[in-house]
């Protein structure tokens, strides 16, 4: 018996995904490039705010592809709910940084001992 | 569909604002410029609870946290916000060349993207269906991270108390 054929996406779809997967991927690395280059913590955290702005725009396209726009939106909304948590404690340990160093400089972590 | 793309562009484009703005605060800006696009584009693909999310938690509440911190951080001198500026202009004036050339090989690439069937989604399948009956487990993720959040918060804020 041979397995059924899986009904393959539109041409539109398809456009639509290739677009977009270029999109996602020039936004990762734009992000990604912030976060390598610069040493202020604060940077830092807005480069890893943009890598889950592309990780959000992939679910997002990728649900409306694939016609599970629902269990795409419900992915997206845990995803915003653990990357605000991740926000708060993270602007709380780089403000406990700059109060303990006087700067948000990550070389000045270096010299952190213990 | 070319709305769609338009919109991709502009968000391509403040997301490269965001990494390069001199100014951390404009960098701020620029993120929650990104996220009102996004939500955009969340809209036009028919996810509007996901879209109002976003643009209430990352287009509101994230910026304002991020404000607020750095108006408790220390204020540079003019000759080192110069220097940042100098400095910055020489790291990221490669960044937008980075970006073209990563655009024109992907795009020549000619991916298969056929990876999964488009399955018909069942007539009664919305968001609050899915979270309690598909994802329930997420929920109960959710919310211990979010009370993670407030209890490091809480301990964060001791530590500043001590301090002061």
């Amino acid at each position: 018996m041979t397995p059924e054929a899986a009904p393959a996406f539109s041409a539109d779809t398809v456009r639509l995904i290739s677009i977009f997967g270029i999109g996602v991927v020039l936004v990762l690395i734009t992000g990604l490039y912030s976060i390598i280059t610069t040493r202020n913590l604060l940077r830092v955290l807005i480069g890893i705010e943009i890598l889950a702005k592309s990780v959000t725009l992939l679910l997002i396209v990728v649900g409306y592809a694939a016609n599970q726009i629902a269990l795409a939106q419900a992915l997206v909304i845990t995803l915003i709910i653990i990357e605000v948590a991740l926000m708060v404690v993270a602007i709380g340990v780089v403000l406990c940084v700059h109060r303990t160093t006087g700067s948000i400089d990550a070389a000045v972590l270096r010299e952190l001992k213990g | 569909m070319t709305l769609d793309v338009v919109l991709l562009a502009v968000l391509v484009l403040f997301a490269l604002m965001t990494v390069s703005a001199p100014r951390i605060l404009w960098s701020v800006i620029g993120l929650a410029a990104v996220s009102a696009v996004l939500t955009i584009l969340m809209f036009q693909f028919n996810a509007p609870i996901a879209g109002v999310f976003e643009l209430s938690v990352c287009a509101g509440l994230i910026p304002a946290i991020f404000i607020s911190a750095i108006s408790l951080t220390r204020r540079l001198s003019p000759e080192a916000v110069a220097e940042r500026k100098r400095e910055k202009l020489r790291r990221f004036a490669i960044l937008p060349i980075i970006l073209i050339i990563a655009g024109v090989l992907l795009s020549q690439l000619h991916l298969v993207l056929n990876f999964a069937p488009p399955v018909p989604e069942s007539g009664d399948a919305n968001v609050r269906t899915v979270m309690w009956t598909v994802r329930h487990a997420d929920l109960i993720g959710q919310l211990v991270v979010l009370l993670g959040g407030v209890f490091a918060v809480v301990v964060l804020i001791k530590e500043f108390r001590r301090d002061a």
